[in-house]
Formats: C-alpha cells, structure tokens, sequence
C-alpha cells in the first residue's frame, strides 16, 4: 500500500484552489460547456491517450429490490400463481417492445418513456453463483465483485488502476485529479464499492455541512485551521502509512480541497424540476456537479426501502411508490443532463445486492432471493431488453436461477464505456457484456 | 509457563482454567511502568477521556486500583433509570373495545369513525416518535454525566452488537425498556444477556420473531443471531438457521411484555450444530454458547471496541491477525467461555496486561461519534448546550443512538470517516466549545459561557502555564487532548496566541481549543 506522493498531492491542493478562485472571478464559466471548463483551469483538458469525460452514475437499490415486480414476467402463469395478492396484472403491465411476455411495473412509467425513446436498457436475470440471503454479505459481494465479498471495491480497484484517466502521480501510484475527485457518493459515507487503496472517493450528505463553521467565530482563525489541516506529513503514530492517524491526515486535506469545488458546483441549481424525493435530491446535486465541470468519473446515489417482507402492495403500495420515485429521478436527471449537453457522456446503472422469492409471503411481502434485472440508462445505451427472463419454472428451490452474472456487466462498462481493461480490474475474465450501442 | 501475577477469585468449574492459560502478551503492567500515559489511555478507552485532574488521580493510584474504579461500577453511586420515566402507553395495542369499534366501522362502511381511527393512529406515531427523541436526549446526557462511564460504554457496545432500530420497529418505549436490558448486562454476563435479548420486545419485533408461526417459522432471528450477534459466518450451516428458526416459534410479546405461546412453539425434534433435541429457544442459545466460536466472535468484537480494529472473524480463523494479537484473542476466547461469559473478568484482564497499553495502540483509536461528543463535553469541561444539536450531529456523523442502520450495527473505525462527517465532527466542536451552532438552526449562538481557562487550573502558579506562557499552554493543552504535542501544530498555535498579541485569556484559550478540535489527531483516542 503505497502513500500518495507528497509532491502531487500539493499539486493537486494547487489545481483545487486555482479552481475555486477562478470560479470565484469568472461567473460565466459556470455555463460554459465542460471542455471549455477545463481549459478555463490552466490547461486541464484531456490527457492525451486518455477517454473523453464519460461518467458512470451508480443507482444503489437497498434492501433487494423485487425483481420481478419490476420486469414483471406477465406472460407466465406461474408468475401469478405465486404471487397470488401481489402480482402485477397483465393489464397494467408496461410492455417491453421487442421483449415476449414481460414488461415493466406501471409506476415505472417514466423509465417507460425513456425506453420508447432508446434510452434504456433491462439487462435480465442478473445474479451470481451460490447466491448469499444476507443483506450485508450479498452487498459486498456486489460491490467487491467478489463472491468471497473479500477485497477492495470494483470500483475503487478502477480508480486506483492505470487507465483512471487522471495521469499517474510522480510515483507512479494514480494519483485524484485535479478538477474533482474520482468518485463522489451523495450519503453519509463512501460505499465499499468506491474504496481501494490509492484514491480516496468524497461523500456528503448535504453541502452546507461540507466546511468548517468555525472560521466565521473570527477571522484570525483561518489562517491557523489552514495550516493545521492542510498538512502533508504527520508527526507520531501519523508517521506510519497504514495508522489510522495517517489516513486522518489524507481525509482532512482530501476535504478541504473537495470542500471547495464542491460547494462551489452544487450551489448552482438545475433548470429541470427534480421530484421533491430523496433520490431527486441526490441526482439533482449529482446534474450540478456534471454540469460545473467536476472531472469527477463516478458517482454513486442510493435509493433505500426495498426490503419488502411485509405489505409491500401490487400495482399501487410501498413497492411501487418506490420505483416510480427511481423512475421520475431518473426521467429529470437525463432531462436535465440533456439540456446541459452532458446527456451523451453519462450512463446509469441501476443494481440491487438481490432479488426476492418468487413466491409472496404469508405477509403480502417478499423474502430474500436471488436474481433480478438492472436497468442502464443514456443514450450511448444498447437498447432495448438484454439477455433472457430467468425461467418460472425451472427455480432452484423457489429461487431464480440468474442467466447474467453481474460482473459480465461490469465488465462491459468496464471495457467500452470507461474504457478501462475489465480483466485488470475485476482480476477475471467475466465476458464482458455488449452494453454500448453499435454506433458508440 | 509464566505465573501469572494477576489476582482474581477462583473461577467456576470451567473447561479450561483461564489462569493456566495466561502467555506473555497478557502478562499484567509492571507497577514501575504505570504513568501518566497508562492512565490516560485507560480513562480514555474504558471509559470516555476526562480532565487532567482525572487523569492524574488515576496515574497515582496505580494501575490495579485505577482499573477497578473504572470497573466495579456497583460501587459508585448512580442515578437509578426508572421504567416510569417515559410513557409505555403510546403505542400500545387497541384494547377490545376499539378493536370492535374499528371492526363495526369497517363492516359499515362508516368512514367517518374509519378516518377518526386512521388520524388517531398517525396521532399516536407522532408522539412516540417525539417521545423516541426525548429518550435519545435523554441516553445522550446519561452517557455525558454517568459516574460509571465504562457501564454506559458497555450499554453503547451492545446497543451497536446486539442492533435494534426505532426506524424499524417503532416503538419507543420498546427501546427504552431494550437500553435497560443492555445497562443491567452491561458489564455482567454475556449468557445473560442473549437469553434476555430471545425475549425482548424490540428485537422480537425488529426481527420478525413475533410473526413467525409453527407451521411456518420466520429464519432472521435464529438467522442474525448466529450470523451478528454470536458466531459469525461460516461457524454454522442454513440448515442450523432453519431448526434453529423452530426452536424459537413461540417466542413473542404481548404489548411490553414477553409470552411464550405454546400452541404456536414447533415442539417436534431439532437438530442444531450437531445437538438433537425437542429444542426451545433457550435451548438454541445455549447450544450457541457451547461453541468455541462464539467465545472467539464475541472477544474480537470486545478487542475492537476496546484496543484495536480487528478484521471480523470469519470461518474461525484467525489466520491473518499477527502472532501476538492472536495469543491475546485466543486466550481471552478461552477465558472468556471457561468464566460463564462473565464480562467483567474479560475486561480486568485486558485492562490490566501491558498488551493493551503498547504504544502502537495508544492515540490510534477514531473516536466514534458518541466518544467524540461525550469525551469532548468530559475532558474539556464544555457546556452540554442542546441535546437535540448534538442528536442531530450524532446522526450526521453516523451514529444515531437507537437508530444503527442496520441488524449489523455500526462498522467503527475508519467507517466513521469520510470528508463530510470529517466537517461534522470539527462543527460539533466549534458549537460545544463556542455555542456556534451549525447551518440549519437558527443563526444566534448559544450564550451559555465556557470557561476554558478552567483547564489551566490544576497547573503550578510558578510553571510556564501558570504564568501563561503561549508555548507552555500550547503544549498543554495538546497534551490534554491529544495525549502528546506534536511540534507542528504547537508552532501554529503559537503563532495564533502572538496574533492575539500573546494574551492567554480566555478567549485566546478558547480559540486555540478550537482549532485543536478541528485536527486529525484529535479524531483519535
């Protein structure tokens, strides 16, 4: 585990200051294409040899979304035998053009319009082997790409990986960009898929709490909290790389330059109307920091409440509130992201750590189960439904059988969106899936 | 074999008698060694950090003695909990009558009495969710101004192991009535405890046990017990989870108290790790803790929580921990099961080997948010201010008390960390020390003074900080709060008090303790 290089980091703190100075003087900038943004900052367009500013937002679905309540398999009869309270009735099913018997849940009508317009893809059936009923361990497994759930976070294990895109440090060690950090997760802590070993990934809540409030007790304490929490090289147990003293020092300078950038990017608002929900709220702070320009390449949002046991309704009820909230985020996020000219560069990705039992529960609610689809949302998309519906009939002890395994679809963002060689990162060869359009 | 010099009671009939197992790594603290140091750490680990004059009484003592002022807290008087400090009855059932009185309503169709009904209940769940903040208020200044600080720690240690969440559950009486069940174990028997958590109102209903039925049991609690709570992954099959689901069927609660309804108990035979019987709940708890496992699971938790992060313990193994934390685990595992569970020996024995002072371990422990908080208001003297600002905080930086999100509780360690708790955790300070409350509340400060040149008190008159000498109070006061001073930040603040013009008054003092506050050093115990 090597330590960030002393030398790049002050480069780095440099890059954010001048950033947010150069904010604070040219207003227009914050209109200004992302390109146009970046040369703005003394020359911090694209490296050579490196991809364009593609962005990967990540939609964390918590507590294991239904996945059959939402690619509803309606063209099976053995889908509503199981579900005898809680099935979907064909009729108010979203049907899928291009898919045979199944179609989306009808609070997923925004989604809904998105896909008629080809900006959808519903990867089915998406699972792993010996699947794990744990909340916990099946996260991790998720976020690892790891059935051991063992090890550093996928997405982490990119950042820290060559091709991030951000040039390498002096030594040698990837190094986070100036211009933002390389991940950004809206919550109260970084999620275990963002953490790896070099980068650091930045998350908050809320920007208002993102800066100390004591500097405006009295001026002359400014100078002093700079120096104290802009140190480089810590004294005592600091001087050891993996004390937990040495990663307070990293978190403390990491803050006070995201702290900058990112108040700075966030307090200018979205033109499109976000639904006054949590997730809405999330994506809208997300379409700021896309628009100001932060070379930020993955952010990561999390939509709570799916852990249905109890009550958790058909076409209408809780299951279903909770998927037209994903679905009208989603629906202003690429509104508003298509009005800025940033629609082509971003991708979503939608994942749950799994899905529910095929049967309904003595509850009206559903227990832990296995796979279950993942939407991909942009207009860089392969459109349309990818891969087959697990079968209803052939289930491995009232469980489906998944027929994607989640890593082909990282490996697919991987290697053609982000660009980055998926056998690296996920350390196995896991046939990445075709997830971009032809054209792309 | 070394001989051990730690003297405790003989301990009960048990498979392995601990003190034959005593290795070097526990060897107790030599008196010569005992310092300043030692006992800083102590009051700071065992319990939640105190002032110099503390730190000091505990320093001469010597360690026996101070270890067990921190742990016989039957000894130290204590404000009693009362059940009627909090109302039992919001939330409970509808009796009989307004059980028939809604069932007519819904025969007849009478939305009027269907929609008195439906705003009584939304009614009730607004009080009890203010009434849950009341409690948290309430446990918060507890945990600030016990006399038995390590008692408190302990009720916080379960609360975090054993998780329940009002969110989850609501009922806040039922969480009331929980903390106590953590406080009375606190420091007793871990045994105990998981036979009385198998008939707690909230963790019956947190997990689901209340609706699971014979013919059809619900797995989570068999299943999180054994996963969270006793033996971690890999030391049981889905096959125990399932007998282990039927031997607690039955096992629920009726308004704030336990039932045991046979007519919905699996009376038929079970097998669980390896043990057939006609199983009950209390029968699956005592299986759990015939396990060598369990002994394992619960030290390292313990060891966590009180030297160092340790990697949960997955599979058994101990593999990836190094020789000498190994030795130490193992043996207070062993301990720990051939002594009944008993906690408080456990804890004597950790508090008092010179493994848990090494200085490796010293200042490289991340406060969590209620050490952060409550160690703050302790050691620096600062006003308590607004219980509900400093909740609020709590959540912010991850931890809100009755409120873990989820059955595994809270992570600790570097979890607690990220960017955006990191400006938290330094506003926190600058409203305790300043009355500077955060964004969000209304702009006036709260006026309640502090007196920060108090911790200048217990120094000489004729020492440097007795004539307020700048870089004598730097130094102190980064002693006091770091436990060392490292020469850096001494010089930044040494430039601050000259840019007061060199007065070491009280707002000099308070702007330095501000800036202290704000460090990554003081995020570490």
């Amino acid at each position: 585990m090597s330590q960030p290089n002393p030398y790049t980091r002050r480069e780095f703190l440099r890059g954010g200051l001048i950033m947010a100075s150069a904010a604070a003087t040219l207003p227009a900038f914050l209109n200004a294409s992302a390109l146009a943004m970046h040369r703005a900052f003394g020359g911090l367009s694209s490296v050579p040899g490196v991809p364009d500013e593609r962005i990967l937002v990540v939609v964390q679905l918590s507590g294991g979304n239904d996945g059959l309540n939402t690619v509803v398999p309606y063209g099976y009869q053995e889908y509503y035998r199981a579900r005898p309270g809680i099935g979907i009735p064909e009729k108010d099913v979203l049907k899928l053009a291009g898919a045979e018997g199944v179609g989306l849940h009808p609070q997923l009508r925004p989604l809904m319009e998105m896909y008629d317009e080809g900006l959808v893809g519903v990867v089915q059936g998406v699972g792993y082997p010996n699947p794990n009923r744990s909340h916990f361990k099946s996260m991790d497994i998720w976020q690892t790409a790891d059935t051991s759930a063992t090890g550093d976070g996928w997405l982490g294990k990119y950042f820290d990986s060559e091709c991030v895109g951000f040039g390498k440090g002096e030594s040698g060690t990837a190094e986070a960009p100036a211009g933002g950090p390389a991940g950004i997760a809206i919550g109260r802590s970084a999620p275990l898929a963002m953490q790896g070993r070099k980068v650091m990934p930045v998350s908050f809540e809320s920007v208002d709490l993102f800066r100390w409030a004591g500097q405006d007790i009295h001026e002359s304490l400014r100078e002093p909290y700079d120096a104290l929490n802009r140190r480089e090289a810590g004294e005592g147990q600091a001087a050891r790389a993996n004390s937990n003293a040495a990663f307070l020092m990293r978190t403390s300078l990491d803050a006070q330059v995201s702290s900058d950038m990112i108040r700075k990017a966030v307090a200018n608002r979205p033109t499109t109307q976000f639904p006054q929900t949590d997730l809405g709220r999330q994506l809208a702070m997300v379409a700021s920091m896309i628009r100001a320009g932060l070379r930020t390449r993955v952010y990561y949002v999390n939509h709570g409440g799916f852990d249905t046991h109890a009550g958790q309704g058909g076409a209408n009820g809780r299951h279903g509130q909770l998927l037209n909230q994903l679905a009208a985020s989603l629906k202003a996020f690429y509104t508003e992201l298509k009005a800025q000219g940033n629609d082509t560069r971003v991708m979503t990705m939608s994942f749950s750590e799994f899905g529910r039992r095929v049967g309904q529960n003595q509850s009206g609610g559903t227990d832990h189960g296995t796979a279950a689809p993942m939407f991909l949302v942009g207009p860089m998309i392969r459109r349309g439904v990818i891969g087959d519906h697990p079968s209803m009939r052939d289930l491995d002890s009232g469980d489906l059988k998944y027929t994607i395994d989640f890593r082909s679809v990282y490996a697919g963002i991987l290697d053609s969106w982000l660009r980055a060689p998926s056998k690296d990162v996920l350390e196995g060869d896991y046939r990445p899936l075709p997830v971009l359009a032809q054209k792309a | 074999m070394a001989q051990p010099a730690v003297s405790t009671k003989p301990v009960k009939a048990s498979p392995v008698n601990p003190e034959d197992r005593i290795e070097n790594s526990l060897r107790p603290v030599r008196k010569g060694d005992w310092s300043y140091e030692h006992a800083r750490h102590l009051l700071w680990r065992a319990g939640f950090g105190g002032d110099e004059s503390q730190v000091r009484w505990l320093a001469e003592i010597g360690a026996e003695k101070a270890v067990d002022a921190l742990l016989n807290v039957e000894r130290v008087p204590s404000e009693a909990v009362k059940a009627e400090q909090f109302d039992a009855s919001i939330m409970s059932p509808p009796n009989e009558e307004e059980r028939q009185m809604a069932r007519r309503a819904q025969q007849m169709q009478d939305e009027d009495t269907l929609a008195r009904i439906r705003l009584e209940r939304q009614r009730r769940e607004r009080e009890d969710r203010l009434q849950m903040n009341e409690v948290q208020k309430w446990w918060l200044r507890r945990l600030i101004e016990t006399p038995r600080p390590l008692e408190e720690k302990m009720t916080l240690f379960w609360h975090g192991l054993l998780a329940t969440s009002f969110r989850t559950i609501e009922n806040s009486y039922h969480m009331f009535v929980q903390n106590q069940l953590f406080r009375k174990h606190a420091l007793g028997s871990y045994a105990e405890l998981l036979t009385g958590l198998i008939r707690d109102p909230a963790m019956l209903a947190y997990l689901d046990n209340n609706d699971s039925r014979r013919n059809k049991p619900n797995e989570n609690l068999a299943r999180e017990i054994m996963e969270l709570f006793s033996l971690g992954i890999g030391n049981y099959t889905e096959e125990d989870i399932k007998q282990g689901a039927r031997a607690l069927t039955g096992y629920t609660f009726e308004d704030d108290e336990f039932r045991f309804q046979k007519n919905n108990h699996d009376t038929g035979t079970k097998t669980i790790l390896g043990q057939t019987g006609t199983w009950t709940g209390d029968d699956f708890v005592r299986i759990i803790l015939d396990q060598q496992a369990c002994a394992k699971f619960i030290t390292r938790k313990l060891y966590s929580y009180f030297v160092a992060d340790v990697p949960p313990d997955e599979r058994g193994g101990d593999k990836d921990l190094e020789p000498a934390q190994r030795t130490v685990l193992r043996n207070l595992a062993d301990a720990f099961r051939g002594g009944r569970y008993e906690v408080k020996p456990l804890l004597r024995r950790l508090f008092l080997s010179e493994h848990f002072y090494e200085p490796r371990f010293r200042n490289d422990q991340i406060k969590s948010p209620a050490m952060l908080v409550v160690g703050s208001v302790r050691s620096l003297r600062t006003p308590v201010r607004d219980l509900s600002i400093l909740n609020d905080a709590m959540d912010l930086m991850g931890q809100k008390l009755f409120y873990p999100p989820s059955v595994k509780g809270w992570d600790g360690g570097r979890s607690w960390i990220n960017t955006s708790t990191y400006f938290v955790r330094q506003n926190v300070l600058a409203f305790l020390i300043a009355g500077k409350k955060p964004q969000g509340y209304d702009a006036t400060a709260d006026s309640q003074p502090y007196d920060a040149l108090a911790l200048l008190g217990p120094y000489p008159k004729d020492s440097g900080v007795g004539r307020r000498e700048p870089e004598a109070v730097a130094e102190a006061l980064l002693r006091l709060t770091l436990g060392w001073a490292p020469q850096t930040p001494k010089t930044t603040l040494v430039e601050y008090a000259a840019s007061q013009e060199g007065v070491i008054d009280n707002r000099t003092v308070t702007g330095m303790l501000l800036l202290i506050t704000t460090m990554p050093e003081y995020q570490l115990c």
